[in-house]
């Protein structure tokens, strides 16, 4: 077995085509999916937080919930939507990069929209008391607790950056693991363990286990500095 | 700036706090406010600090005889000091500058009167020290830096000494003392301590009943 890990190594260093084409899309897809969720998330989460309004925490319930929604069942949703007979199949984007991100997005907004607001809600109220007590006015006072919830913020961003790049199920369904045009690193790797070509599937394993690694390694030294370095 | 409260009233669950409460304060005068726990001195202030609305009744701040509007700019004359100071997880510098900063002072003028305050309050030397990591004397007095940081008219303050050792409740009253003397704001603060009020206040007054049932002179002015 060491000759498909040593094989993978050399794949790596020889900055093969193929491969680094399979990382550039996976990071492009998750990516774009992480900006477009934050873009609505963050703002959904800072309208949860600070405004009162019919069914609130019913709301609050659906995000939650919707944050351990199973990547398949997504998968087939946007796929039955997508498809041509679906209510967005006039798109045309099934099997294609564009799909893979709306079915991201979709996985990754409510782990913000949620995270966030438990950021923003988990700040101390004794700030807020603060902030008006010195002068601030009701935008100002908001924009200071947001700034204090920064570390919950990031870790929320943290969070879905690591279940998009580790999902698999959504992508497959909605990207048909298509090679050069929807083929990600997780796709990549359920076919090619398939195929029993174990050389390319354990260069990305390694890959995707550095990506795992930097988003947790980044988020524990976020966890760290919210936690104030008191020692 | 003179302060008068008109017949306020305060009801919460069904229990009326302050029941036609009616007091003028006057400038440059440290009043101290007492009374048994749950009698409305914490809510009175707030009240007088314009971060809660009273029931019924008035609060009027006045300038050269002229009432001002109870508005953000009338709100940015004055600042309240809760009993736990809510501290910004930033360095002790920036928890100073903040109501300086929302006030739009330049960056040079913030620098100099932010260093001004902590200066003021023994706290120059930790300036660039996160604010969390502060003790709890130390977290009150930059809480009293950050609010006389802007020069308020009126500072209300709500049991400055009730989490702090001898020591600091010592410090703290000379603070006050001396904000009194060198900005000649007027200071509106409750106490549980009796000798504590006598030591600090030019005027006790108490709260007994839902009103203000009698005000005691310590030192003639």
């Amino acid at each position: 077995m060491s000759n498909p890990f040593l094989k993978a190594v050399e794949l790596i260093f020889s900055f093969d085509k193929q491969l680094f084409d399979i990382i550039f899309l996976s990071v492009k897809v998750s990516g774009f999916a992480l900006i477009i969720a934050s873009v609505f998330g963050i703002p959904i989460a800072v309208f949860t937080a600070f405004k009162k309004f019919p069914l609130k925490s019913l709301f609050i319930n659906i995000m939650n919930t919707f944050m351990g929604a199973p990547p398949v069942a997504v998968g087939l949703i946007f796929y039955l939507l997508l498809s041509r007979s679906g209510m967005l199949g006039f798109l045309g984007i099934l099997y294609t990069p564009y799909a893979m991100i709306l079915a991201q997005t979709f996985l990754a907004f409510p782990i913000i929209a949620s995270l966030c607001h438990s950021a923003i809600v988990g700040v101390d109220p004794l700030l807020k008391q603060a902030s008006i007590t010195l002068g601030a006015s009701p935008f100002t006072t908001a924009a200071t607790i947001i700034n204090e919830a920064r570390y919950g913020i990031m870790s929320a961003l943290i969070a879905a950056s690591g279940r998009l790049f580790a999902e698999v199920g959504a992508i497959l369904i909605v990207g048909g693991n298509i090679a050069g045009l929807t083929r990600v690193m997780t796709t990549a790797i359920a076919l090619e363990t398939d195929k029993g070509d174990f050389e390319l599937a354990v260069a990305l394993g390694i890959i995707l286990i550095l990506i795992s690694f930097t988003i947790n390694f980044s988020l524990n030294i976020i966890q760290k500095k919210g936690k104030k370095e008191l020692i | 700036m003179k302060l008068t409260v008109s017949n306020i009233y305060k009801n919460y669950n069904n229990t009326t706090i302050l029941n036609n409460l009616t007091y003028s304060f006057k400038s440059d005068s440290i009043y101290v406010i007492m009374g048994e726990n749950g009698v409305g001195k914490s809510t009175f202030l707030r009240i007088c600090a314009l971060i809660e609305n009273p029931d019924a009744g008035k609060i009027i701040y006045y300038k050269q005889d002229k009432a001002l509007k109870n508005d953000i700019e009338t709100r940015r004359r004055i600042t309240l000091l809760l009993p736990k100071v809510g501290i910004f997880n930033t360095s002790v510098y920036k928890n100073a500058a903040y109501g300086l900063k929302v006030r739009g002072m330049g960056k040079n003028k913030i620098k100099e009167t932010a260093c001004e305050a902590l200066d003021f309050v023994g706290l120059l030397h930790k300036k660039d020290q996160n604010a969390l990591t502060l003790s709890s004397g130390e977290t009150q007095r930059l809480g009293i830096a950050r609010a006389l940081a802007f020069k308020p008219e009126f500072i209300f303050l709500d049991e400055p000494t009730a989490s702090v050792d001898y020591k600091n409740t010592k410090l703290i009253e000379g603070i006050i003392k001396k904000l009194k003397k060198t900005t000649g704001a007027t200071i509106i603060m409750t106490t549980h301590e009796k000798e504590q009020a006598i030591r600090v206040g030019d005027k006790i007054l108490i709260i007994e009943d839902t009103k203000i049932r009698s005000s005691i002179v310590t030192k003639d002015k």
